[in-house]
């Protein structure tokens, strides 16, 4: 048993030697340190309790001669060997003391090359005294190494010691324009609920934003709405609402869609308005669709943007291509409904229209308003994102100054 | 629409609520308040005195000592004001108490002016006596109050009276938004049912009696519409011995309360009218009329004729005319002639009240160029039925102001009236669309108050009869939403829509643009966003050709102005602009990308839809160059599976790029966009002082080739075999040419290779430069050998040296 747990030691020692390539002696040094105790330790553990019983039941004095010089040789080398690493101070000198008692040609490694000399039922007995020494002076060493290292470790990082406060590098990366960050909103509410996201041209014909929407050619809401003309019959739109129409006309029921896009009307700029600004239609179409419903779905969505105890008012209103039709308020986001500078006092912000569609623009998009009722609404992005942000002007919206852009 | 609530009450009498409450329940049953304001505002201890008497200041040559009566004491008040004499009533605000506004007439305090007793020059004064103006008003609404000092209430009021009540200002002015629908509500009585309805109390229209002598007024004209069309009724009645003179305080401070200046009885009646009943009305001096005739029809086009507010203005054809036999006398519906104006000698008054067509009269405003009182009302479209019920209540307010004697009949020509709309009555439909679950009985009550009338039908159903009034009752859907109205908004459930599922999704071109934000952002670039319409100018400054493509424009034909008139060809403009106006303001590495259409027409002039191309657009200044923007576009492509290889043209031909540091991108042969370095003399255009980069992609060009699929194509198991070569390369050679090579000629076990090094300088020759390449061969089932690289590396290098290219030691 332990002539087979010798014999494993020195085969694994020998596997490194036999490596694929010559090992220099410093690498293969490393590998011992590192892989004996690791691998073989447990083999090892298992010889020395089989000594331990062996000897316990073979008196010392029954050594000879030579194994009593034996003895006290591997003693010897153990006890200057633990006083070396003792008073140590270097990993270096600690590699020096490894090869000088375990190395090749170092003192313990002697001492089994004597082995020739020792009578050979003793061999085991002084085999196992000699790795047992060996994994003795192994342990220290790694345990003494390992202080080491902890110890040059920690002084590298004493040296290493940074100011945290110092400027944060930052990988600067670009800012979203308020109006998409508020439109990106909305649009995840939406799509939540089901509703796909379309668009729409930006230069319509007056059918689709006029007429197929139940504005007539001589509605006063086509006055009220200051188009640009292209010419008499293309223009470009005042409203997304357009879009519903095109939607329509699809002839794909139900429908539940939102259209964000671009808008325009003939207004000079100002703090307040913008020839081009950005709204979001929406519009749901299916059977049994109520004002109820449309108020629910609104409710909804007040909550999921302005915060969940957002309160919402709806207004009667008028619009031509619906009918019941609404404004809709919501507490105000900013006091809570007390009133404040936001609201003007108010508590209330109005913040969309909105309405069940207009049978009649149901009829003209081939659409039975005897089988199908749906609600249309609009809201105006920037209205938002000015009052989200606390914007108080929308000429900034336009000018893309990076001092502006970055605060979003 | 401003009116004043004592108006309203006057209609709904029993109406009782506080300001705030009148706007919160008007505004939720459809008339929303915008505003209101208190005509009483800071007017506070303002009582009737009396003046016993006056007496000379002492120590100051144009202050007087007043004793004033106030009935209960009298008091003293020391004066500078020039016209009180003895015995006069005056407004007295009593110490401690306050006025609106000083005797200047300027703006008027927030917290208006508190008045205590106090010394003037050592006499003490316990009091001021008010002007208008430190009542918060002026001389317009209250046109007896004297131009200089203190306003002097007639005889008969009693000393000691709340001064404030006898000038009619314990009272509210409410403005409203009336959405365009109700045509009614631009009316006093409109309103006041709107209220009466809302707080469910009775409303309690004006009686109008029958006026008139026994002359008939067919003795004192005619009227003929020749363009029925344009005016389907014309009222016409006379008022003769008419005596021109103030009207009464009431009329004066109820138009004073709606922001119309009271001028005299005929023209207030007329104005009153209007106020009350939403019709437009006009007077003309009968004596002026030519043949005793009215002739409506419209102008011949180039006529011209004089308002009366004595503007020349030209007429078309489309304009419609009142005319007597002779001439042209008033722009129906806009405003009367200067030659037939009513003067302070006017005798015999002819009063119109007509229904005209509303389009009409809204273009012909415009094309006059003048937007009246009047015009504003008409153009909305007016029932005809009322015509004749205002005419009636101002002939009974000129015989009740004793104003003049009313002729008896009325000369009326129609186009027969419409019959009242009649809708049948479906309460399950109301309360299907609304979602509700309101009773019959209840709906019938809010019918009442509204005044649709119920009638059977001659089945026996009941069917709604709508009175003329209310043209924007139409159908089922309007009904409903008087329901709604009355019923109340708030008190209608809040559910979600049931029904079939649906899946909500972003389209795959918004997906990709949400990519391209995020992309372009984290390469540092923030989003800005510029105007879709822009100055025709631009292509000069972008230094475009003038027979270029891009110089055809979808163009706005009425343009806010020229910098707003064409639709952007191009989407540079907007990105410079930008760009200078960050460096205008010393804003230092400024990074900017704009996702935004352009607009091509598909043939001019435009007939159908644009081209609506949507450009991706980087631009900045500051650290960085050309290839900066070049590894933005390819994080892009990386991101929406892209992979192929980009190609970069240099022969790109964009004027407003630098000529020898511009590129086309091309990707599977296709142009996809490009990116260079903007010209300096655009640069100079824009006042930009530091080179500035440009990149655009056309999305609907790069949308065909972009993908989320991706698939594991497993990591390399074996090594890879690399080669370093170096060169020496003509210096006009680019090293996308010797990646080509590369490419093409390194077969199927090429990886990838790699630029480590370019170099030009003293160690190469002339015209030279030096590349370095790593190039990376690797197979997927095997470990390369030495003799499957040599094929690869031969094969390129003669292909790089049919380029010129040396092999370097």
């Amino acid at each position: 048993m332990q002539a087979q747990g010798l014999f494993l030691i020195m085969a694994q020692v020998s596997v490194f030697r036999a490596g694929p390539r010559t090992l220099s002696a410093n690498e293969s040094l490393d590998l011992g340190i590192r892989v004996v105790p690791r691998i073989i330790r447990p083999l090892l553990c298992m010889q020395q309790g089989t000594f331990f019983v062996y000897s316990t039941r073979t008196p010392i004095i029954e050594m000879t001669r030579k194994e009593d010089t034996m003895k006290a040789k591997v003693d010897q080398i153990r006890e200057q060997a633990l006083a070396q690493i003792k008073d140590c101070d270097t990993i270096e000198k600690l590699n020096e003391i490894r090869v000088s008692i375990l190395g090749k040609k170092g003192e313990l490694t002697e001492v089994l090359k004597s082995m020739k000399d020792v009578a050979p039922e003793d061999r085991p007995k002084v085999g196992q005294w000699v790795n047992e020494t060996r994994t003795e002076i192994e342990t220290v060493l790694e345990e003494a190494k390992t202080r080491m290292e902890k110890a040059v470790r920690e002084a590298k990082m004493r040296a290493e010691v940074i100011d945290v406060t110092l400027p944060a590098k930052k990988a600067e990366i670009g800012h979203r324009h308020p109006n998409t960050i508020a439109l990106e909103e909305v649009e995840r509410i939406f799509v939540g609920m089901g509703y796909e996201v379309v668009e729409g041209p930006e230069v319509e014909k007056d059918y689709y934003n006029f007429e197929a929407l139940n504005i007539p050619a001589d509605h006063p809401a086509k006055d009220e709405q200051d188009t640009f003309y292209i010419n008499g019959d293309i223009l470009l739109r005042t409203q997304t609402s357009g879009v519903q129409v095109h939607e329509m006309e699809k002839g794909k029921l139900p429908i539940r869609m939102i259209a964000p896009g671009r808008v325009f009307r003939a207004d000079e700029v100002d703090a307040t308005h913008s020839p081009s600004f950005h709204q979001i239609e929406g519009l749901v179409i299916d059977k049994n669709i109520t004002f109820a419903d449309l108020k629910g779905t609104l409710a909804e969505f007040a909550k999921e943007m302005f915060g969940e105890d957002t309160r919402v008012k709806f207004r009667p209103h008028h619009f031509p291509f619906t009918e019941p039709s609404a404004e809709m308020d919501v507490s105000c986001f900013k006091c809570g409904g007390k009133g404040c500078r936001f609201c003007k006092g108010e508590g209330w912000i109005e913040i969309l229209g909105c309405g069940m569609v207009h049978p009649h623009v149901l009829e003209m998009s081939h659409i039975d308003p005897e089988e199908y009722t749906g609600f249309a609404f609009g809201v105006g992005l920037e209205r938002i994102a000015l009052l989200k942000y606390e914007i108080d002007d929308m000429r900034l919206l336009y000018e893309n100054d990076i001092r502006f852009l970055k605060q979003f | 629409m401003n009116t004043a609530l004592s108006w309203i009450k006057a209609y709904v009498p029993e109406l009782a609520c506080t300001d705030q409450e009148y706007c919160d329940a008007m505004t939720l049953t459809g008339t929303k308040v915008e505003g209101y304001e208190r005509k009483d505002k800071n007017l506070e201890k303002i009582v009737v005195g009396q003046i016993v008497s006056i007496e000379k200041h002492p120590d100051a040559d144009k202050l007087i000592v007043c004793q004033v009566s106030i009935g209960s004491e009298t008091i003293q008040i020391v004066t500078g004001a020039p016209n009180v004499k003895v015995g006069d009533k005056v407004p007295v605000v009593l110490d401690g108490g306050k006025v609106a506004g000083g005797h200047d007439g300027g703006p008027l305090p927030e917290e208006g002016i508190r008045i205590k007793a106090g010394k003037l020059r050592g006499i003490p004064s316990n009091g001021m006596m008010c002007s208008i103006e430190e009542l918060g008003s002026d001389r317009n609404m209250y046109p007896e109050a004297p131009e200089m000092g203190i306003y002097i209430f007639p005889e008969d009021v009693e000393v000691g009276a709340d001064a404030v009540e006898l000038l009619g200002m314990h009272d509210t002015v409410f403005e409203y938004e009336i959405t365009s629908n109700r045509v009614d509500c631009y009316s006093i009585l409109g309103i006041a049912r709107e209220a009466a309805a809302t707080f469910r109390k009775p409303f309690v229209a004006p009686v109008v009696k029958a006026t008139g002598n026994d002359e008939d007024v067919n003795d004192y004209i005619s009227v003929e519409v020749k363009d029925t069309d344009l005016c389907p009724r014309y009222c016409a009645r006379v008022c003769k011995n008419i005596k021109i003179g103030p009207s009464p305080k009431w009329m004066q401070r109820r138009l004073a309360a709606s922001g119309i200046r009271p001028i005299n009885n005929l023209v207030d009646i007329t104005n009153y009218v209007m106020e009350e009943y939403g019709q437009p009305m006009h007077a003309f001096d009968l004596d002026t009329i030519a043949g005793k005739k009215i002739i409506v029809q419209r102008a011949k086009d180039g006529d011209e004729f004089q308002t009366l507010d004595g503007q020349i203005r030209r007429m078309d054809s489309d304009v419609l005319m009142i005319c007597d036999a002779e001439k042209q006398i008033g722009i129906a519906g806009i405003m009367g002639g200067e030659n037939s104006k009513i003067t302070d000698e006017v005798k015999t008054v002819l009063f119109e009240a007509a229904t005209f067509n509303g389009a009409n009269i809204r273009k012909s405003a415009k094309r006059v160029g003048l937007r009246t009182d009047a015009s504003g009302k008409f153009e909305k479209g007016l029932d005809p039925r009322n015509a004749e019920a205002a005419i009636n209540r101002a002939c009974q307010l000129i015989e009740e102001l004793g104003c003049g004697e009313v002729v008896g009949g009325m000369v009326d020509v129609k186009v027969p009236l419409k019959e009242l709309t009649v809708l049948p009555f479906e309460p399950e439909k109301y309360n299907q669309l609304l979602g509700t679950d309101v009773s019959k009985e209840e709906m019938l009550q809010i019918f009442e108050r509204l005044e649709i009338g119920t009638i059977a039908n001659s089945c026996g159903d009941i069917c709604l009869e709508i009175p003329s009034f209310r043209q924007d009752l139409l159908g089922r859907a309007d009904i409903a939403e008087e329901v709604a109205r009355f019923y109340g908004y708030d008190k209608i459930p809040t559910t979600l829509p049931s029904g079939e599922a649906t899946t909500g999704k972003l389209p795959h071109k918004l997906r990709i643009e949400k990519k391209a934000r995020d992309i372009a952002e984290y390469c540092g670039f923030s989003q800005g966003m510029s105007y879709s319409f822009e100055s025709p100018k631009v292509f000069d400054k972008l230094l475009i050709p003038a027979d270029d493509v891009l110089r055809q424009t979808v163009t706005i034909s009425n343009p806010l102005g020229e910098d707003f008139s064409i639709m952007r060809t191009l989407s540079l403009n907007g990105m410079l602009n930008s760009l200078a106006t960050n460096y205008n303001r010393r804003n230092k590495n400024v990074k900017l990308y704009e996702l935004g259409n352009i607009y091509l027409p598909k043939e001019l002039p435009v007939t159908d839809y644009v081209d609506e191309r949507m450009q991706f657009t980087l631009g900045f200044y500051g650290d960085g160059d050309f290839f900066t923007l070049k590894g933005v576009l390819e994080e892009f492509f990386d991101c929406v599976g892209m992979s192929a290889k980009k190609e970069y043209d240099p022969a790109a031909g964009k004027p407003f790029l630098h000529p020898g540091r511009q590129a086309l991108v091309k990707y599977e042969g296709e142009t996809i966009g490009f990116l260079g370095e903007v010209h300096p003399q655009v640069l100079d255009n824009y006042n930009i002082g530091t080179r500035a980069y440009v990149a655009v992609l056309d999305m609907p060009k790069v949308l065909p080739f972009t993908t989320f699929d991706r698939k594991y194509e497993g990591i390399a198991k074996f090594p890879a075999v690399s080669r370093d070569i170096s060169m020496v390369v003509p210096k006009d050679i680019l090293v996308g040419q010797i990646e080509h090579i590369i490419e093409q000629r390194g077969g199927k076990l090429l990886e990838s290779c790699e630029l480590f090094d370019i170099y030009e300088g003293s160690q190469i020759k002339e015209g030279f430069k030096s590349v370095a390449y790593s190039i990376t061969f690797r197979a997927k089932d095997r470990t390369l050998e030495e003799s499957d690289v040599a094929g690869a590396m031969k094969k390129i290098l003669n292909g790089l040296e049919q380029l010129g290219i040396e092999l370097r030691a």
